[in-house]
């Protein structure tokens, strides 16, 4: 086993590479000059020439791309010039609002996703799975932001059972219950796209699984229809799920940017956006490169759940 | 049925159809409507409920027309998702044809670069190339194509490495034509379906992520708006004036919905495996509708089938399986049931216990009475108290009709606790007995092992070490050596035969082989077509087959060290089961066919000896048959 995690590990290097070089020639297609950018356009030309020198914008691209990339590895990765601050820092800083929010609503979407699904396929053609079938067409269907916006007019405004946005209340304890009175609109509103997602997937899995032979053998056996299919089918079929929700991850991961907006997450979606909007490269860098790095981790993760799942995966 | 056909046939998608073509003809003729200009602001007007004062949709906060600005804006979102959707498609499906097309190296490092982008969560790649091209619809468009290209070109690249090395383009390669021909006139159109259904399953995707994008304010800048940045601007007013949020939302929602309709119609229509319904799971039990009377048993046997009738429904057509079966098993008793494929002898088998699949199967006449318990139409319950505690199968295929994730001990143990309250610790030896008992060495061992780590023959004792947990009185083995070798066939048949000495079991014993009937079973059924042909005493059908059908299926059978004998096949094919013949299905084979074989239905009479066959002209020794 550990063999196989430092397998998966070693095989994630030329991935975070290719990640970093993807990034850093996005970046580098920027149109006019970053100095430029920074010290505004009234800027003499001698200081735009003594800024680039500074930020090494003078240099070769690969030489470039070598010297940032050992910087990142050294935990540099420069320094925000909107905030005046590290870019590790700030990151670091929102990525714990963003894990907060991705990270319950991924546990929203697997347990719902998939129960919704297993019922679905149990129950095909009836209620409940029209029923189902209907409300996954409706939550992949709704934007996140438009969704958002109609909870938190619904349940935050007109009935106030929740507060409107942020993350702590502006005063009062931050304690969980607080947190989790601020967490439940925003982390809902972001998993339901993916839940959709899941359940879908999990449906058609399952339907794939309750028809081999061993899901026969399990009712010649006389084992229970419930067994049948929580135990069984759905021990089978979770075999093509969980690789789904590796990839549905990276959806709630990346979607959290909408729902950040929305509900004034304290979250790295935000700090993007505004990274962006101010054209502040190295925060836009930095946020993306560490993002991309977390999730390439964490499918790692899914692929040695998947060889625990399966005995036929060689480890 | 044609494509469209089956289209419209599924009504939700057809209704989604409709919705699109709405909007598309709104979106069309937009400029034509007399409608006010979108980007005139007045100030004096803001946020004007809908209807009031003339205005069907009301104001947003710099007092423009909502509904003018909502069929601009549509029409801005329209075009902007379905021209990021081809440019990606065009893109994505040429990288993945060339990647699959030419293979090797060239497959490897595309292939390579597109997992690197597709390791990235989506929406964030997006927002860096906005970053870098800036903010501007048209980036947001480059930018939304850009993070679906993976998509297509993986998806593509699968379907055209299956197609590149068939046999239509080996030949156009040898009649010489270029690369690009081949690709152009011989790939091309048969990927096209795949890059359809990519496409129309992922166009709402694009047209969500767009508006995403100018929602964020890095889309379409003011004073253009599409929906998305209708509902950016509309935010800061959510609470005060709530329609200015609820308007454009609505819209994306109705086009995105509609589009998911669609495309998913699309893709049941143009998948083939979803087309013939195939993907329906089987319910716990078989479907019973039976029209005619319950025929009485008095059962002195063990088990008794009377008029035993299964069918299959499916796109409209009635597979007759079986078609009126009538067979009695006595305790301890070994009845082999032999025919072709096709022949209704497993789908006989599995209705007893009301495990064949269904949809599609139907059981439509008949009953099957097990120790005075009545089996077709009982309820779910009473067949799954009596499944394999007292009744229990051995099926043909040990891989599949293994659970491939849990351990064989585990599914030993669950088979003995699905009828028994016994402890875990009894239960976990007494599996290990069972296995001792199928002759498995290092049982212990073994009752932990996967059943992918172990042999067909060790796998099939397996099987049958389930089927003996809870001391059956009826054992219903499903060809159980036809997957196995001759060798271990051989051991498998003489474990059965020994077990049942030892236990006194009755077995029903579906094959296709006369050797093993012969080795293992007191009497025979021949089937075909549905129904039993004859029935007997094992020896004497061996001996001199009775019905024309059995005979010439025994002279098919090679036999060793008998000399040079002449195998006849049996010309023509067996009957298709949804348009059966009138009287004997098997007239149109048999040689001493003659009018009346055609003329209504031939019963079952017994004649001496136990024996019972349908022929109207049974007499005759098994060697006029070969000759």
């Amino acid at each position: 086993m550990a063999g196989y995690i430092l397998n998966r590990l070693v095989s994630a290097i030329p991935v975070l590479l290719g990640i970093s070089i993807i990034v850093f020639l996005i970046m580098a297609m920027i149109p006019g000059d970053p100095a430029t950018a920074i010290l505004g356009s009234y800027a003499t030309p001698e200081n735009v020439e003594k800024l680039n020198r500074d930020l090494g914008l003078d240099k070769p691209l690969v030489q470039r791309y070598f010297i940032w990339l050992g910087n990142m590895l050294q935990g540099d990765f420069g320094r925000s010039f909107s905030l005046n601050r590290p870019v590790l820092h700030e990151v670091l800083e929102r990525f714990n609002g963003t894990l907060i929010l991705a990270g319950t609503s991924f546990a929203i979407c697997s347990i719902l996703g998939i129960a919704a699904g297993t019922v679905s396929a149990a129950r095909q053609y009836g209620l409940a799975d029209k029923a189902i079938t209907f409300a996954v067409l409706l939550g992949i269907s709704i934007p996140s932001f438009f969704l958002g916006m109609m909870m938190i007019l619904i349940f935050a405004v007109n009935l106030r059972w929740f507060p409107v946005s942020g993350m702590w209340p502006i005063y009062g304890a931050r304690d969980l219950s607080s947190l989790i009175s601020h967490l439940t609109l925003p982390a809902m509103v972001l998993a339901t796209v993916a839940t959709g997602v899941i359940a879908r997937l999990s449906r058609s899995a399952m339907l794939e699984v309750l028809r081999q032979d061993f899901i026969r053998t399990a009712r010649a056996k006389g084992v229970r229809e419930r067994s049948v299919i929580w135990r069984h089918a759905l021990r089978a079929a979770m075999v093509s799920i969980i690789p789904v929700l590796g990839v549905q991850a990276g959806f709630v991961l990346s979607g959290a940017v909408y729902v950040e907006i929305v509900f004034q997450w304290p979250g790295v979606g935000r700090m993007l956006v505004d990274a962006i909007l101010k054209r502040d490269i190295l925060l836009v860098q930095g946020g993306v490169v560490f993002v991309a790095a977390c999730y390439v981790m964490f499918n790692l993760a899914v692929d040695v759940a998947q060889s625990l799942l399966d005995p036929r995966i060689k480890t | 049925m044609s494509f469209f056909g089956l289209l419209a046939r599924n009504r939700l998608a057809l209704a989604g159809l409709v919705v699109m073509l709405a909007i598309v003809v709104l979106a069309l003729v937009t400029p034509l409507l007399p409608l006010a200009d979108p980007d005139v602001t007045n100030t004096a007007d803001r946020f004007k409920r809908p209807f009031e004062e003339n205005v069907i949709l009301g104001t947003d906060h710099l007092g423009r027309d909502l509904l003018s600005r909502l069929l601009w804006g549509g029409r801005l979102s329209l075009a902007v998702g379905f021209a990021s959707a081809l440019i990606a498609a065009t893109i994505g499906s040429a990288i993945g044809i060339v990647a699959g097309f030419y293979g090797g190296r060239t497959d490897n490092i595309i292939m390579r670069g597109v997992d690197m982008l597709m390791a990235f969560p989506y929406i964030l790649l997006a927002l860096a190339i906005v970053a870098a091209l800036g903010p501007g619809l048209i980036n947001a468009l480059i930018a939304v194509a850009a993070v679906n290209i993976p998509f297509f070109a993986r998806n593509i690249r699968g379907v055209t490495v299956s197609i590149a090395h068939r046999e239509f383009v080996d030949a156009a390669r040898l009649s010489g034509m270029g690369d690009a021909r081949i690709i152009l006139t011989e790939v091309l159109p048969n990927v096209i379906p795949v890059i359809v259904i990519a496409m129309s399953t992922t166009v709402g995707w694009m047209i969500l992520e767009t508006a995403g994008l100018s929602f964020l304010g890095l889309g379409s800048q003011p004073p253009q708006a599409d929906l998305g940045s209708m509902l950016g601007e509309a935010r800061s007013a959510l609470i005060t004036n709530p329609h200015t949020s609820i308007v454009p939302g609505a819209m994306i929602l109705v086009i995105v919905m509609s589009i998911n309709l669609l495309g998913d119609g699309v893709r049941d229509a143009l998948d083939p495996r979803l087309r013939s319904g195939a993907l329906s799971r089987p319910m716990p039990n078989t479907l019973v509708r039976r029209k005619e009377p319950v025929p009485e048993t008095k059962n002195s046997a063990l088990l008794a089938l009377s008029g035993l009738k299964t069918q299959f429904h499916s796109n409209g057509r009635i597979h007759k399986a079986v078609g009126g079966v009538d067979l009695r098993v006595r305790s301890g008793e070994c009845v082999g049931v032999i025919g072709e494929s096709g022949s209704g002898k497993s789908v006989t088998a599995l209705s007893v216990m009301g495990l064949v699949a269904s949809p599609p199967g139907v059981i439509t006449a008949g009953a099957a009475n097990f120790a005075g318990q009545e089996l077709i139409g009982a309820t779910y319950e009473t067949l799954r108290r009596l499944r394999g505690d007292r009744v229990a199968y051995i099926f043909q295929d040990p891989l599949t009709a293994l659970h491939p994730l849990y351990t064989v001990g585990e599914q030993l143990v669950e088979a003995i606790r699905a009828h028994h309250l016994t402890p875990k610790v009894e239960a976990r030896n007494h599996a290990i007995g069972l296995l001792k008992s199928v002759r498995i060495p290092n049982a212990e061992e073994r009752f932990d092992g996967y059943p992918h780590e172990m042999s067909g023959g060790m796998r099939q004792r397996i099987g049958i070490a389930m089927a003996l947990a809870n001391d059956p009185e009826l054992i219903i083995a499903d060809e159980p050596t036809t997957s196995l070798d001759v060798t271990v066939q051989a051991q498998i048949l003489s474990l059965l035969s020994d077990l049942r000495r030892e236990r006194g079991l009755a077995i029903i014993f579906i094959t296709h082989d006369f050797g093993v009937v012969a080795q293992l079973c007191d009497r025979v059924a021949v089937m075909y077509a549905g129904r039993i042909v004859e029935e007997g005493p094992t020896h004497a059908i061996l001996n001199s087959p009775a019905h024309p059908y059995t005979a010439r299926l025994m002279a098919c059978v090679p036999e060793l060290g008998r000399g040079r004998r002449e195998l006849a096949a049996i010309p023509g094919q067996p009957p298709v089961l949804d348009r059966l013949p009138e009287g004997c299905a098997f007239a149109e084979r048999c040689h001493k066919a003659m009018e009346a074989c055609r003329a209504g239905d031939i019963s079952i009479s017994a004649t001496a000896g136990q024996r019972a066959v349908r022929c109207i002209d049974p007499k005759f020794r098994a060697t006029d048959a070969v000759r």
